[in-house]
């Protein structure tokens, strides 16, 4: 059985913060790392390999510098990392990305004993567009089932069993086939770190297998900007919504103050 | 698809490396140099003062299609239990407003088994056409199902937009709909407008946790699809209207699914109501212990208001979970948002940002909660909390 999971480089976001002296970002020292959910979907995977036994692959696209967090995901135990690269794929959204991340799939499936046996392991999200649309179009053009935000996970024979968060109060648990795809939730479990073992092997047994447009043959336009139906068209600090009023005084003149001020804005 | 930078125009000011979230451009030698990191975003081209730096984009080289076969906007509902998602109302309000500025039908669409006499209540939402896909099975929510009856339906009737709740449901089909058609899907989105030359719908949703925002547009394909954060439009006032109603039976059968519910769990339902509050007080690290939230409640007591919290609250055991605001929490929008010893941090900000007016109780004045408070008030919280209890119970009895 072949566990993919796909992993996506992204800026430290909680690090991002606005100087609202000059009204711009503050990026010093902003990290990159894998998205948080993504480690919980290499977790998983690794969990399935313990159990099951399986080959764990991991996939990213994006420029070269996410071998970094290949190369990561290779020393907590992961067994082959791809990086699809190519400035060709540069500019994708979720409809580009998610048929390119399928064209990797296909291909590494094609040397594979049983092309049916496979999961693939996603993030619910990724942090910095927050859209958690790859997974189910990336379901989709594989052509399997998907089950997006899992809190639980089961896998019985070929069966697979788990927990999804529907609102906030319910769940429902599904059942379904392999292959199927799942993206999945920080809930599900807790990252390993690396070894000290698994951080050499990562370095000198492993390596990072870069596939570019070449190798992965794409119809051209349907990756990169050219596949994005989607454009940004722009982006911008989000406005203050009003002037601030800072109440000062006793305690009693500020609760007098802000009373007579939220009278004035029809609230009280 | 490239990006220059003129060095003759150029300055070396380096503006645009300011207005960069990618760490895409530094300044080389007083140049601006776009490096690998670059998105193509543009975020970089309104702030620079010279017109310095241009982006190509290669014109379409798919088939164009006709974008004007394309028209009418509609809201495809999600349910649980036959409860409808408020969502689902509040985007009727605000598809509305889109499909009178285009001059088009607004259309509801709903996917069950027993709603043949909701129908009409659906309609006082305003909507001009409800098409309900009606089979036993869908009582409960599958995936395959919806995405299969929704594309066949898309693709016969040629809608300009679709407007979908972004709750977990909304979020699970809608993607995979879009690959289904190749059309372009903006997440949850938090800002709707019309581009009235092209038509575009203009779709705007926080990035980076709500640091940025970015508006998102579909110029070459339609339809064009959102999902739409909860909480952030208005239901329509409700009113009697005629209302052309579609019913679609689909024959689908349980050997058909490619998934199987086995069980479905409610966490015990909580009469919380966040989402809809007015009012809403809400406490974080800073009121100091589980005694001292009855202070808290009690102010949200005398205002009528609903009780929240950032989730270090919640993780400490002084709140319920789903009193949480935030990221992980609940997306709320009330006319008044009292935040009492929170700090601001951005996973809470995203959650309640879209407030009216927020009132910032803190003792630190640089909390980044000031800088979306409308009032601010640098403070110990148990000295004023307490009097503004008063002082509201006073303001009360006088009227
Ligand atoms: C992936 C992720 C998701 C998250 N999701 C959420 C989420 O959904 N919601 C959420 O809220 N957080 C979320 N967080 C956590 C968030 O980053 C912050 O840690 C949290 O919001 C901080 O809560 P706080 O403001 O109550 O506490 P603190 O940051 O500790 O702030 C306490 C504040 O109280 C003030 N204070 C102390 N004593 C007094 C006093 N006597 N009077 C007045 N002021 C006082 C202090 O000055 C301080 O500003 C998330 C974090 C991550 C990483
Ligand atoms: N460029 C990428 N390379 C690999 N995986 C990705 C990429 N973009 C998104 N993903 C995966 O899709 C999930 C959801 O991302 P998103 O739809 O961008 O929110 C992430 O958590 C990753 O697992």
């Amino acid at each position: 059985m072949k566990v993919f999971v796909c992993i996506k480089q992204v800026p430290g976001v909680s690090e991002v913060r606005i100087d609202p002296k000059t009204n711009t970002l503050v990026r010093e020292g902003i990290p990159s790392i894998i998205n948080p959910y993504d480690k919980n979907a290499i977790e998983l995977a690794l969990t399935i390999k313990e159990e099951n036994g399986a080959e764990v692959i991991a996939i990213s696209m994006g420029p070269p510098q996410a071998e970094e967090i290949l190369r990561e995901a290779l020393s907590m135990g992961v067994d082959k990392a791809f990086l699809l690269t190519d400035k060709a794929f540069a500019g994708a959204d979720t409809l580009a990305t998610s048929y390119t991340l399928a064209l990797a799939i296909k291909r590494i499936l094609k040397s594979a004993k049983n092309k049916k046996d496979y999961l693939v392991i996603l993030g619910a999200q990724a942090i910095d567009g927050d859209t958690g649309q790859v997974g189910p179009e990336l379901a989709e053009e594989l052509d399997i089932p998907q089950i997006t935000y899992v809190q639980k996970f089961e896998l019985k024979e070929n069966k697979i069993i788990v927990e999804r968060i529907f609102r906030t109060e319910e769940v429902v648990i599904i059942e379904t086939q392999l292959p199927a795809l799942l993206s999945v939730l920080r809930e599900i479990n807790i990252p390993r770190f690396p070894t000290m073992s698994g951080i050499v092997d990562a370095y000198t047994k492993k390596e990072v297998i870069s596939l570019d447009a070449n190798e992965l043959k794409p119809d051209k336009r349907k990756i990169g900007l050219n596949g994005s139906m989607t454009e940004v068209w722009k982006i911008f600090i989000p406005e203050r919504k009003a002037e601030q009023i800072i109440i000062k005084g006793t305690n009693e003149e500020i609760a007098q103050e802000l009373c007579r001020n939220l009278k004035n804005d029809k609230i009280l | 698809m490239s990006i220059f930078i003129d060095d003759e125009l150029c300055t070396g000011c380096g503006n645009c490396v300011e207005n960069c979230a990618f760490s895409g451009i530094e300044i080389i030698d007083n140049k601006a140099i776009i490096n690998e990191n670059c998105s193509f975003c543009g975020a970089c081209l309104d702030g620079c003062p010279v017109n310095a730096i241009l982006i190509e984009r290669e014109e379409f080289k798919i088939e164009k299609i006709d974008l004007s076969q394309y028209r009418g906007v509609w809201v495809i509902a999600e349910h649980y239990k036959n409860i409808v998602h408020p969502v689902a109302f509040q985007l009727l309000g605000k598809g509305g407003e889109l499909a009178k500025e285009l001059g088009v039908n607004l259309t509801f669409v709903i996917l069950g088994a027993d709603f043949d006499d909701r129908l009409e209540d659906f309609s006082l939402y305003g909507p001009d056409k409800i098409i309900y896909i009606k089979s036993p099975i869908l009582k409960q929510y599958y995936s395959d199902l919806y995405v299969e009856a929704l594309s066949d339906l898309i693709i016969k009737k040629k809608p300009e937009i679709i407007l979908i709740g972004a709750t977990p449901t909304g979020r699970d089909f809608a993607p995979r709909v879009a690959k289904r058609l190749n059309a372009g899907l903006t997440a949850d989105c938090t800002g709707l407008e019309i581009d009235q030359n092209t038509r575009n719908l203009l779709q705007t949703r926080p990035t980076f946790g709500g640091t940025l925002m970015a508006t998102i547009r579909t110029p070459n394909s339609r339809p064009q699809m959102a999902t739409v954060r909860p909480g952030i439009f208005q239901s329509p006032e409700r009113m009697r209207k005629k209302t052309a109603i579609r019913k679609i039976e689909y024959n689908f059968k349980e050997e058909d699914l490619v998934t199987k519910i086995i069980k479905v769990i409610d966490k015990e339902r909580s009469s919380v109501n966040l989402e809809e509050a007015e009012i809403i007080v809400a406490g974080g690290r800073g009121v100091g212990s589980k005694e001292n939230f009855e202070m808290i409640e009690e102010l949200a007591e005398v205002l009528g208001a609903e009780l929240g919290g950032s989730r270090v609250t919640v993780e400490l055991n002084w709140l319920d979970q789903d009193r949480q605001i935030g990221q992980t929490g609940k997306t709320v929008s009330p006319k008044l948002y009292i935040a009492c010893g929170i700090s601001g941090a951005i996973q809470h900000l995203v959650g309640m940002q879209n407030s009216e007016i927020i009132v910032a109780i803190n003792k630190d004045r640089k909390a980044p909660i000031f800088n979306v408070a409308h009032y601010g008030i640098v403070g110990d919280l148990h000295e004023i909390v307490p009097v503004l209890i008063e002082e509201i119970k006073k303001n009360k009895n006088k009227e």
